[in-house]
C-alpha cells in the first residue's frame, strides 16, 4: 500500500518536473522579448540590455535552468518581472479567488447533474429523462463565455434597467470580509461554470445508478418492502457514486489551477486572470510557477483519486 | 412435380422465418439509430449546417455582400452602431458595418473544418499510439500510457494559450493545438480495449498463422474499437468546436478579419447592450451546432450498445 502510495507520488513530481521543463523550453525556443516589453518602445538598447541583466536573462540557457530548479528546489519561485513582486506571494494572494470559484460551483453542478441524473435514471426515456438531458446538454454545448455572457446580459443588464441590483456583474469580495458581498459576487461565476460542467456529472450519475439499479441487492431491497426513495437513495446511490466522487477529483483539481475564461469574464482577481495577464505579458516565472500549481493541483486529486478507491475498493489495493 | 396446397402454404408459412437474417451489430446499430428522433434531428442540423458552409460563397453572392464587405453608410447607423434585422441585412449587421449572415455561413466553414480536421488527427494519434501501447505491451506501454497520462494532466487550456501567443495565432496551430490535447483521451481508451483483446483466441489464431504485428494490430484489433472510438470521435467534434470559439474569444484563435463564431461573439462583447442580434445569430449557430453533435454522440452510443451508460466529456472551462 505504501509502495503503491509513493510510486504513484514520484510519477507525480515527474510529470510536474517535465511540465516545467516543456514550459520552459517553449518560452526560450519562441521569439520572446520580455526586456524590451518591460523597457517600453522607446528604451534605448543599453536600457534593454540592463534590464535584460538585471532578470538574468543574459546568461546561457542552462545556466538559467539550473538556478530555476535551484531555487524551485527551496521553494522559491522566483520574482515576477512585470508586477515586480515574488511570484510566491502573488500565487497566495489569488488562490483564495479562485478555490471559493471552483468549490462553489462544484456544490451546484453536483446538485443539479446529481439531481437530473437520478431523475433520469429513475425513469429512463421518460419525458423527465429527456428534458433533464436536452437541457444540461446543452449547457455542456456552449462554450462558457457564452454562459457568462448570457448571464450577465439577463441577471445583470437586464435586471438592472429594471431597477434590482441583485447581482454584480464582476469583482469579488473576500469572504472573510463579508460574506453576503462574497456570495453575492461569485453566484453568477458559480452558475456559468456549473452549467458547463453539470451535463458530465448527470451522465456519470445516470449511467452508474442505471447499473447498480439492475444489481440483485436492489431487487432484494425492494422485496423486503422498503420505500422506492430509500432503495434508490440509501442503497443504489451510494454506491452509483463511486466514478462520480473520482471525476470530482479530477475537476476540482483542473480547476484549481486557475478557472481562465470564467475569471475573465467576471473580472475575478484569482490565479486564471493572474495567467491570462502573465501570457499576454511575457512574465515567465510567473507563467512557469501558475503551471507548476495547476499540474500540482492535478496530481495531487489523481493521488487522492486513487488513495480514495484503495480505501474503498480493497479489490484495487495492489499487494 | 405440383405444389400441393399444403405445401404452398407451408413455403409462404416459412417466408417469414427465413426473412429473419442475421444482422450485424453495426446493421442493429443502424436500426435503432433511424428510430431516435433525436438523432434525426441532430443529423438533419448538421447536415444543414454543413450545407451552409458549403453554399457560403452562394449566400454572399445572393445577398450580395462579400464576408468582410464593409458597409460603414448602410450597415451602421448615424451613431456608428450596427443596424438591425431589415430586408436589406436579414441577421442585421456588426460593429463595422458587415453583413451578419454571410459571416455566419462563412464562420460555419471554420467551426466545421476545425471540429473535423481536429477530430481526425486526434483520433488517427489516439488509435495509433494506443493500439501500439495495448499490443506491444511492457516498456513500450509503460511510456505510452505515462505520456498519456501527462497529456491528460497539463492544465491544457492555459497551455494551448502559451502555445498559441509564443507561435502566434492561426488556422493551423488552433487544430494543432486542439488535437495535441484531444488524442490522449481515445488513446487511453484504445490501450485499454486493445490489453483485453489481445487474449482473444482469434487473435492467438491470427498469430499462429503467422500474421505479422501490423496485420493483427489493424485487420484483427481494430475493428472491434471502431463503436467506442466512434462515439468519442463524435463527441469530440462539438467540444474541438467550443475550444477553437474560446480560443477567438481569447483572441487566441483564427485570425480576423476571417469570420468565425467566437470571433464574432467577441466582437459583440462591446455592443450587446444595444444591438441584440449581434451576439445571438452567432451563439445560435454555435449552439445548434455542438449540442446536435453532443445528442448525436449520445445517440450514436445508445444505439451501438443500448445497455452502456453515457460516459463523461469535458469541455473547457
Amino acid at each position: 500500500m505504501l509502495r503503491f502510495f509513493a510510486r504513484r507520488l514520484l510519477l507525480g513530481l515527474l510529470v510536474l518536473w517535465i511540465t516545467s521543463g516543456a514550459v520552459f523550453v517553449l518560452f526560450f525556443v519562441a521569439p520572446h522579448d520580455p526586456a524590451r516589453l518591460l523597457a517600453g518602445k522607446l528604451a534605448t538598447p543599453q536600457t534593454v540590455a540592463l534590464v535584460n541583466h538585471r532578470l538574468g536573462l543574459d546568461r546561457p540557457l542552462p545556466d538559467q535552468y539550473a538556478s530555476f530548479m535551484g531555487r524551485l528546489l527551496h521553494g522559491d519561485l522566483g520574482y515576477s518581472y512585470y508586477n515586480s513582486a515574488p511570484v510566491r506571494s502573488l500565487l497566495a494572494s489569488r488562490l483564495p479567488v479562485t478555490a471559493s470559484l471552483a468549490l462553489g460551483a462544484a456544490v451546484v453542478w453536483l446538485v443539479v447533474g446529481v439531481g437530473v441524473g437520478v431523475a433520469a435514471a429513475r425513469r429512463p426515456r421518460s419525458l423527465v429523462d429527456r428534458g433533464g438531458t436536452l437541457l444540461v446538454l446543452t449547457g455542456l454545448s456552449m462554450p462558457t463565455f457564452l454562459v457568462g455572457l448570457l448571464l450577465i446580459y439577463f441577471l445583470f443588464f437586464r435586471l438592472h434597467l429594471a431597477g434590482f441590483g441583485l447581482f454584480p456583474a464582476s469583482g469579488y469580495v473576500p469572504l472573510t470580509q463579508d460574506p453576503g458581498g462574497w456570495a453575492q459576487h461569485l453566484l453568477l461565476p458559480w452558475v456559468t461554470l456549473a452549467t458547463v460542467t453539470a451535463a458530465t456529472y448527470s451522465r456519470l450519475t445516470r449511467s452508474s445508478l442505471l447499473e447498480v439499479l439492475g444489481e440483485d441487492y436492489i431487487r432484494t431491497a425492494r422485496a423486503k418492502g422498503l420505500p422506492e426513495g430509500r432503495v434508490v437513495y440509501r442503497h443504489g446511490l451510494r454506491s452509483a457514486l463511486t466514478p462520480v466522487v473520482t471525476q470530482l477529483g479530477v475537476d476540482l483539481g483542473t480547476l484549481l489551477g486557475g478557472v481562465i475564461v470564467t475569471e475573465q469574464v467576471f473580472g475575478l482577481p484569482g490565479l486564471g486572470q493572474l495567467a491570462w495577464q502573465s501570457v499576454t505579458t511575457q512574465d515567465l516565472p510567473v507563467i512557469m510557477g501558475i503551471v507548476l500549481v495547476a499540474s500540482a493541483f492535478i496530481v495531487l486529486a489523481n493521488l487522492l483519486v486513487d488513495l480514495g478507491y484503495a480505501l474503498l475498493d480493497p479489490r484495487v489495493r495492489p499487494s | 412435380m405440383t405444389l400441393t396446397a399444403a405445401e404452398q402454404a407451408g413455403a409462404t408459412a416459412a417466408r417469414p422465418i427465413g426473412a429473419v437474417e442475421g444482422r450485424s451489430p453495426w446493421q442493429l446499430a443502424w436500426a435503432r439509430l433511424r428510430r431516435d428522433p433525436a438523432a434525426i434531428a441532430s443529423a438533419v442540423t448538421i447536415l444543414l449546417i454543413a450545407a451552409a458552409a458549403i453554399a457560403a460563397p452562394a449566400v454572399a453572392h445572393a445577398v450580395g455582400h462579400g464576408p468582410n464587405d464593409q458597409y460603414p453608410s448602410i450597415g451602421l447607423t448615424i451613431a456608428g452602431l450596427p443596424v438591425g434585422p431589415s430586408r436589406r441585412f436579414l441577421l442585421g449587421t456588426d460593429n463595422l458595418g458587415r453583413d451578419l449572415l454571410v459571416r455566419i455561413a462563412y464562420g460555419a466553414r471554420i467551426s466545421l473544418l476545425v471540429g473535423v480536421v481536429a477530430t481526425l488527427l486526434a483520433t488517427v494519434a489516439g488509435v495509433v499510439v494506443g493500439l501500439v501501447a495495448g499490443y506491444f505491451g511492457g516498456v513500450v506501454d509503460v511510456v505510452l500510457a505515462r505520456f498519456m497520462d501527462m497529456v491528460l494532466s497539463f492544465p491544457y487550456l492555459l497551455l494551448a494559450i502559451a502555445l498559441v501567443s509564443v507561435f502566434g495565432p492561426s488556422l493551423t496551430i488552433t487544430i494543432l493545438v486542439i488535437a495535441f490535447f484531444s488524442w490522449a483521451a481515445i488513446g487511453r481508451v484504445v490501450r485499454g480495449q486493445t490489453l483485453s483483446i489481445r487474449e482473444q483466441e482469434y487473435v492467438e489464431a491470427s498469430w499462429s498463422v503467422g500474421s505479422g504485428a501490423l496485420r493483427v494490430m489493424f485487420v484483427e484489433i481494430l475493428p472491434n474499437l471502431l463503436a467506442p472510438v466512434l462515439v468519442l470521435a463524435t463527441l469530440l467534434v462539438p467540444t474541438a468546436i467550443v475550444f477553437e470559439a474560446t480560443l477567438s474569444f481569447l483572441g487566441l484563435g483564427v485570425v480576423p478579419p476571417t469570420p468565425t463564431w467566437g470571433g464574432m461573439l467577441s466582437d459583440s462583447l462591446n455592443f450587446y447592450q444595444v444591438a441584440w442580434w449581434f451576439p445571438l445569430f452567432p451563439g445560435l449557430a454555435l449552439l445548434a451546432t455542438t449540442l446536435a453533435f453532443n445528442l448525436l454522440g449520445d445517440s450514436v452510443r445508445d444505439a451501438l450498445d443500448p445497455t452502456a451508460g453515457r460516459a463523461a466529456a469535458t469541455g473547457d472551462r
